[in-house]
């Protein structure tokens, strides 16, 4: 019986020591060398790489145009799915329909939509453009004005995200018992207004801590839009993408491990709620 | 008035789904539009010169489109069977199995749920360099051979399963691993189906992971495919690059749209995407 159970997680065990494990402590270790790949030798110096993110201004821009994509995409993106949930959540004939349509974006492969968004946003061939000029307003160069770069990509970033952060919320409104807005509308809450103050929001103030979280880990990982878009020209850097450029391009391994584990320690405080959250939900 | 009101949701839905729809109907559009169309922003859907094979024609020329597709769909399968392989059981025994270390396993598959693939790319590159494995499907697969999400998905579902069944079956002479694979499983199939989703759909999407081990254009998945199919047009024919797109996008649209329960239940389950 126990010589079973060994058998059964044998290869679960050995992977997750060969791919978690193993690597971190592997990526810890790196983080305090000047390691490069296919260096002949490599020193021990201390915390050195960490002094030096916190000095590298190519690393820090990449850290505020993160905040910044987060900051636009948090808001934006958990705000906007709580309205759309509302409104799909009283429609009966069409709602798988506005369900489906407002899902479509999570599905699709974002390096794909962010070649069709580059030509939508194009100065002078796309139709954004072209709607802005009819009503009379100069065009807006979404994507070659650096300071416009990270809100067009953080308005991607919501567009991408909007149906994802929907379909929780609909799970959410569908678990509010209907006789607490009986109860309330007897209390004297008579217009909808208040009846989402006193009931909807505080039943759902779980979910929305949980899509705040799942929110922000998504954009504290922000790649691709990047990567399409950009390439982190002018300024334009995120924190993946500098840490993909220092570890990949530019094999400043050990450099690259310190600003991974800065990025992993951001990430780890964003998760342990959602962790927590998740094993809570499961075990109801 | 009255009837505006009840309108009103409906407007609202349809002005917001009108800009999440439209780079889906721009893309069509413009694929299948002239390029000497280029110009014409008008929404009008049919194009004045049907070149829909000329653009899909031109797409498959400049780049292995077919190539990426079937990477994509041999790594997305290749990944799924052995993260199956190997969670189901792990998960059995963690749910009905009892055998020293069971709750500190469990603790560093929840630990491990918390570790995103982009921290480890680093050490997982340095490994398989030094292994001479770069450029091989093996590499493009390797970190995913374990999901963790999947052991605690299953784990959670295997649970419930009825301890009384499992002990008639042993009864009966069933083998441990007829009972995890035939019964347990059996009654866990909405769970294999959601998490099926939700492993392919993010495999077929992920770039990070590819971009960093992958610079041989002949193994590259999809989205890789794209960013370099985007480089080699640079913005010079727009036709071919938007059918590019939709061939890419086209297998998860189409998979999304003939099973939207089980797409929206996968994907949505995890939180993470």
């Amino acid at each position: 019986m126990m010589r079973r159970g060994f058998l059964f997680v044998a290869p679960a065990v050995l992977l997750l020591l060969a791919i978690y494990v193993v690597p971190v402590i592997v990526l810890a270790v790196f983080s305090v060398t000047d390691y490069q790949l296919g260096a002949l030798s490599t020193r021990f110096i201390g915390i050195d790489n960490f002094v030096q993110a916190f000095s590298d201004q190519v690393f820090m821009r990449a850290m505020k145009n993160t905040v910044i994509y987060a900051l636009i995409v948090i808001p934006l993106g958990v705000g906007l799915a709580l309205g759309v949930a509302l409104l799909v959540q009283g429609r009966r004939r069409s709602r798988a329909f506005w369900e489906a349509a407002y899902f479509l974006p999570v599905t699709a492969t974002l390096v794909a939509m962010a070649t069709v968004w580059q030509f939508l946003l194009h100065p002078s061939i796309g139709p954004v453009n072209a709607a802005i000029k009819w009503f009379g307003f100069e065009p807006v160069s979404f994507l070659s004005d650096p300071s416009l770069l990270i809100p067009t990509m953080a308005m991607i970033g919501v567009w991408q995200v909007l149906g994802f952060n929907m379909v929780l919320f609909l799970a959410g409104l569908t678990a509010i018992p209907q006789d607490l807005y009986e109860a309330a509308r007897l209390d004297g809450a008579k217009n909808p207004i208040d009846r989402f103050f006193t009931v909807t929001w505080p039943m759902l103030g779980p979910t929305t801590l949980f899509v705040v979280v799942t929110t922000s880990i998504s954009a504290f990982k922000v790649f691709e839009t990047v990567a399409v878009l950009t390439k982190g020209r002018f300024g334009s850097e995120v924190l993946l993408f500098s840490l993909y450029l220092e570890g990949f391009e530019y094999s400043n391994t050990g450099y690259a491990a310190a600003l991974t584990l800065i990025f992993l320690a951001i990430i780890l405080v964003l998760s342990i709620g959602q962790t927590v959250h998740l094993d809570r939900k499961v075990h109801y | 008035m009255a009837r505006l009101r009840s309108y009103l949701p409906h407007l609202v839905l349809a002005a917001g789904a009108f800009v999440m729809l439209l780079p889906f109907y721009w893309m069509f559009l413009t694929s299948i539009r002239s390029p000497a169309e280029i110009f014409d922003i008008s929404l009008w859907p049919i194009p004045k010169d049907f070149s829909a094979g000329e653009n899909f024609e031109r797409a498959a020329r400049q780049v292995p489109m077919a190539r990426f597709m079937l990477n994509g769909a041999f790594v997305c399968f290749g990944i799924l069977a052995v993260q199956v392989l190997t969670a189901v059981p792990a998960a059995y025994a963690l749910a009905k199995l009892k055998f020293p270390g069971r709750k500190l396993l469990l603790t560093l598959v929840i630990a491990a749920l918390c570790v995103p693939m982009q921290a480890l790319a680093l050490p997982l590159f340095v490994g398989l360099a030094k292994l001479e494995l770069l450029n091989t499907y093996f590499a493009m697969m390797a970190p995913f051979f374990l999901s963790v999400f999947a052991i605690f998905l299953f784990h959670q579902s295997f649970r419930s399963y009825p301890d009384e069944i499992i002990e008639a079956a042993r009864m009966d002479g069933f083998s441990e691993m007829e009972i995890c694979w035939g019964l347990v499983l059996r009654g866990s199939l909405p769970s294999l189906a959601a998490f099926s989703v939700f492993s392919l759909v993010a495999h077929w999407n992920d770039l990070y992971w590819p971009m960093i081990v992958v610079t041989d254009i002949n193994l590259a998945p999809p989205p890789l495919g794209m960013l370099f199919f985007a480089d080699v047009e640079s913005g010079a024919n727009y036709g071919a690059l938007m059918a590019g797109a939709a061939l890419i996008t086209a297998p998860m649209l189409v998979c999304f749209l003939l099973a939207r329960r089980h797409f929206i239940a996968g994907i949505t389950m995890t939180g993470v995407k």
